[in-house]
């Protein structure tokens, strides 16, 4: 048997839109979400929270609630004072940072709104809910910290016993490092200085599916399920935590509807959870409400930034000097000290300058965590710099794109080591931004813009640009380690031939909403000849998937996927030995090509993988040396960064008599390297513009002045809907990685990353003849209101 | 997001109801229960007796009785949106059900149910007041009938007893007017921050009949009637509208919360009183 039909795959399917393989089963909800778990015997939790943003505990009498209908058992913080430590934090950005005690179950204080204080344990939910108020708890109201600025100046204390809110002072100074000058020197000499203080929000992820946990604690073997992000690192935390041997816990992240970092945590509920199921020795389930996952699972964002940008009068820059104030929250999250280290080397963004300084304290108030959020650092990194150019081109009578595109690097430029250190290996800011400048007809919106003003028309046209780059496929275990992260970067992948050639991967990510299931079954097809619907991809269950690093900062790909490559070489390089020897030829002489190993000058002659897997799998004629399997693993892990970038273009309409705002045009060209699924890719694109127009118009956290969260639900926190949003202009330049095999970056982040400053400066830009060069995000009408009424031109 | 344990009826007369609602010490009627479901969720009340109307038959559905239209209270909003008599004979109101909620809230909430629950930022309360509906309520002794000016009585207050039950809304036809609900809100399908429910008359070039209600500027709908006097008689151009509704604020209370201040509503509510006049003016 020499003739093989060639397989479908053989036209490439990396680079195929090919339609989602989960799409089915996740839109229909005919699948596995952790809420959807139901074992036999299982309990249910509800869990009391503090109202509270700061308080001593009098007294916790859960007894009352003991005696309710249906209720198993009832405890508060001191009855597991013993075993329940302190939640992780795996960043401690410095060494000397200030790290307090943060037990899953509050014990003594109470520390922010929404904090858990007591739990229930029930036959069924709504019994457990109803319990809930037969708790009696004592309070000792204490003065909550709140203000951030205030709190850096430890005007009043989140944690008295450490005598200071601030949990750390972390500085980069290119001088210092020897990437780069002296900003005091820049500052001296500089021709043009702009100084600004911009307010990023604070943010709440708001993923569709809410947190859920269910823990069966078996005979001492621990099954976990969880709608987490990170099943590896949870299943490591619960064994560092609880003492339960690591290989006694399996943890699973069935199907997850979103996260957008907001699950990249290990929770109080996930470990009070595995509490509650040692104590009665039966499966618990906690789901929270929307209300409680408002509350209490971690925020984003929340920064004052300060930026000094000094230039030449023609419009070089000279130096970024930049000073953050970070709000941790009543505690620190598992990696939300890090978040604005990762803004860090981005203040730079695609620019050359020669000297940068950038310090960011860390700060405690009386108020729910901050933690990775969709870009993590770096969009607040972006809006920073790139509002600022927006301003330093007003200030400078320049156009906006132009003084950028003096600014930034060149094509031929690349690789180029940034004056934050990093080495960015490809790029091609113009040819990116002058598709986008296409696309979007500035000259043309321009012209209306004038045309606008000249007439004194009553709603204003503004434009806004944001030329972007991020870092981001997280990430070179080296760096981390050197950034004092806890755990690396890496991403493994193992490949499994099955009898009849069908394909198993297992992979060490963790999807939830990506398609990685879609993208890895492509990058097989290609890899090994076989069809897409052959192939299998199963994550997220550390039985299956032992090593993994999971799924956040646009690394599934840029590192898990390249892992994935390699195990299917590794597989291509067995069956290869296998197919030579069928063929009767040497391995030497077989080349892969068309889908299948061939024999080199005689491709009529030639075997698939499925013809090497039976072969394998029968095992009566192997080669010698040769195992009678078809598997493989590897594990990557990069040498640096991915940094994709692109150019935003926003025009805005603005209603003068009422603040409303209108996207009138919006233009995104991303380069994101070689793609995959450009469906994917769109969707990437379209949600993360999506949340960063949000961030930019309508999305923000308050806290009262006695510390209550005032958005507590989706009447009060706006999150858009499609109904707010514009249809998007989107396109590509494909610039390749040269840092991995696949050429390609991340793009999860992106969009996010790029449109909150092209909207806002948009906004400002419309507005500048009134007077305006800064609106507070979210602009929202009233906002923008004030800001033309206190702009006072007519 | 679990309600509190209550106790259920649904009755198949008013009269059950009534009497139902009569004997109870804390009970709610349930229509279509999007306002009401949300609060018993959230734990922000806790009634121990729900009395649904859903049951009753005839409490729903439009019909023309004379000179008057008549909408049964527990039409849906989707209902009065797309109803041919009340698109030909109050499309302020049809129009104004449209922008009510989503799509879901429409197809269960009720033009009744709005009515009653009297929520200060819902549309529906100042359209009824700007086109004078009367409010027909049944209880123990019998129907009576409430004007729209005053049904409302305060926040999230009305006019009814206890034991009384909104069972139809009637509205005078009045060919010949051009109306207008203009709504203003952060997002789509959310509250209004103000709505203004505007209803004109012109004779060549001159308005000669005008009523001007405004959602969400106080505990109940306000009818601007020295704004009304004002656009009466003026001649139907922006300057002269723009002029009239200057002080359409006077005398509103409106909130000031998260969503908006008091002083941005006040604003709001003159820029829109006048865009919704001279939309329904067509100029």
């Amino acid at each position: 048997m020499t003739a093989v039909v060639e397989p479908a795959a053989a036209a490439g399917e990396v680079g195929a839109a090919r339609r989602r393989k989960e799409d089915a089963r996740l839109i229909t909800g005919r699948t596995r979400w952790t809420d959807n778990i139901a074992l036999p015997g299982m309990l249910h939790l509800a869990i009391l929270r503090s109202p509270h943003a700061s308080a001593r505990i009098v007294s916790v009498d859960v007894r009352p609630a003991r005696r309710q209908p249906g209720v198993i058992d009832a405890f508060s913080g001191a009855d597991i004072a013993e075993i329940q430590g302190s939640l992780p934090c795996a960043w401690p950005v410095t060494e000397d940072i200030v790290h307090p005690v943060r037990p899953p179950l509050a014990d003594g204080f109470v520390r922010h709104h929404g904090e858990a204080v007591a739990v229930v344990v029930a036959r069924d939910r709504d019994s457990a809910v109803d319990a809930l108020e037969a708790i009696e708890v004592e309070y000792e109201p204490l003065t909550p910290v709140l203000d951030l600025a205030a709190a850096s100046r430890d005007e009043g204390l989140v944690h008295p016993d450490k005598g200071t809110n601030r949990s750390y002072t972390w500085i980069f100074d290119s001088a210092q490092a020897g990437t780069g000058t002296d900003v005091a020197d820049a500052a001296a000499a500089a021709e043009v200085t702009l100084h600004r203080q911009y307010i990023q929000q604070r943010l709440i992820p708001a993923f569709m599916e809410p947190r859920s946990v269910v823990v069966d604690p078996g005979m001492g073997e621990y099954t976990i399920w969880s709608a987490t992000q990170i099943p590896h690192i949870l299943r490591v935390f619960y064994a560092l935590l609880t003492g339960v041997p690591e290989h006694k816990i399996r943890v699973i992240a069935p199907d997850v509807g979103g996260g957008f970092g907001g699950k990249l945590q290990v929770t109080p509920e996930e470990m009070i959870a595995f509490f509650a199921a040692q104590r009665v020795r039966r499966p618990v389930k906690y789901t929270e409400t929307r209300g409680d996952s408002m509350l209490s699972a971690h925020h984003g964002r929340d920064q004052i930034q300060d930026i000094t940008l000094t230039a030449t009068r023609d419009g070089t820059l000279t130096g970024i000097d930049v000073k953050l104030v970070a709000n941790m929250g009543a505690y620190l999250g598992l990696v939300g000290p890090g978040v604005p280290i990762l803004g860090a080397f981005m203040f730079n963004s695609i620019y050359k300058v020669p000297a940068y300084r950038f310090e960011c304290v860390g700060v405690f108030t009386n108020t729910t965590i901050t933690d990775a959020y969709r870009g993590a650092g770096r969009p607040e990194a972006t809006y920073a710099i790139e509002r600022a150019m927006d301003d330093l081109a007003d200030q400078l009578g320049m156009d906006p794109v132009e003084l950028r595109r003096r600014n930034w690097i060149k094509a031929e430029e690349f690789p180029f080591t940034t004056v934050a250190g990093l080495v960015y290996d490809s790029g091609d800011y113009d040819a990116a931004t002058d598709k986008a400048l296409d696309l979007f007809d500035y000259a043309g919106l321009r012209a209306e813009q004038q045309r606008r003003r000249d007439s004194g028309d009553p709603v204003q046209l503004g434009i806004g640009v944001s030329t972007y780059t991020e870092m981001c496929g997280l990430a070179p275990s080296r760096i981390l380690g050197a950034l004092r992260y806890a755990a690396g970067g890496w991403e493994s992948a193992s490949v499994r031939v099955l009898p009849t050639g069908k394909v198993e991967v297992v992979t060490g990510t963790s999807p939830h909403g990506q398609g990685h299931v879609t993208a890895w079954s492509q990058i097989v097809a290609d890899e090994l000849g076989v069809a897409f619907e052959d192939v299998e991809v199963l994550h997220g269950d550390t039985r299956t998937s032992h090593k993994g690093l999971d799924t956040y900062g646009s690394r599934s790909l840029a590192v898990g996927g390249v892992a994935l490559v390699e195990a299917c070489r590794k597989v291509r390089d067995k069956a290869r030995v296998v197919a030579a020897h069928m063929l009767e030829c040497s391995p030497d002489d077989i080349e892969f090509t068309g889908g299948a190993f061939r024999v080199r000058g005689t491709p009529s002659s030639a075997k698939t993988l499925a013809d090497t897997a039976f072969a394998v799998f029968a095992a009566h004629d192997l080669p010698d040396g040769v195992e009678a399997t078809l598997d493989a693993d590897a594990t990557f892990d990069p040498q640096t960064f991915s940094f994709p970038h692109g150019t935003h273009l926003c025009a805005t309409l603005v209603d003068t008599a009422t603040g409303h705002v209108t996207i009138h045009r919006y233009v995104a060209v991303d380069d994101v390297g070689k793609v995959v699924n450009p469906l994917i890719v769109e969707g990437q694109v379209h949600g993360g513009v999506a949340q960063g127009i949000a961030q930019a118009l309508h999305e923000q956290a308050v806290y009262d002045e006695s510390g209550t969260l005032l958005t507590g639900s989706f009447v009060e926190y706006t999150i858009p809907s499609a109904a707010d949003l514009p249809h998007f202009v989107t396109d590509r330049t494909e610039t390749p990685a040269t840092s991995n095999p696949l050429g390609v970056k991340g793009v999860g982040e992106a969009g996010a990353i790029a449109s909150t400053p092209a909207v806002v400066n948009a906004i400002v830009d419309a507005l500048r003849p009134y007077g305006v060069d800064d609106i507070t995000m979210p602009c929202t009408p009233e906002r923008v209101w004030r800001a033309i009424k206190r702009g006072g031109a007519s | 997001m679990i309600p509190v344990a209550f106790d259920y009826l649904k009755p198949s007369t008013v009269e059950e109801a009534v009497a139902a609602l009569g004997a109870s010490e804390d009970s709610k009627v349930l229509a279509g229960g999007q306002s009401l479901l949300p609060v018993l969720r959230l734990r922000l009340a806790a009634p121990a007796l729900l009395v649904d109307l859903g049951g009753v038959p005839g409490l729903s559905g439009v019909r023309v009785d004379g000179d008057t239209l008549v909408i049964g209270a527990m039409t849906t909003h989707a209902e009065v949106a797309s109803s041919d008599l009340v698109r030909r004979h109050a499309p302020l109101l049809a129009a104004a059900a449209a922008t009510v909620g989503d799509r879901q809230v429409r197809h269960r909430g009720t033009l009744g149910g709005s009515l009653a629950h009297a929520d200060p930022a819902a549309d529906l309360p100042a359209v009824a007041a700007a086109l004078d509906a009367t409010y027909v309520v049944q209880g123990p002794a019998g129907r009576r009938s409430v004007a729209a000016a005053d049904f409302a009585v305060d926040l999230f207050t009305t006019a009814l007893a206890p034991d009384e039950v909104l069972v139809e809304v009637r509205l005078s036809i009045v060919d010949g007017w051009s109306t207008h609900y203009e709504k203003f809100h952060r997002m789509a399908q959310a509250w209004a921050i103000v709505g203004v429910a505007v209803a004109v008359s012109r004779s060549d070039g001159t308005i000669s009949g005008a009523r001007v209600a405004l959602t969400n500027m106080g505990p109940v709908p306000h009818r601007a009637v020295e704004v009304e006097a004002a656009l009466t008689g003026a001649p139907a151009t922006a300057e002269a509208v723009a002029a009239a509704c200057v002080s359409v604020s006077a005398g509103t209370s409106p909130v000031d919360d998260l969503t908006a201040s008091a002083d941005y509503r006040r604003d709001l509510a003159r820029v829109l009183t006048g865009r919704a006049v001279c939309q329904a003016l067509g100029i």
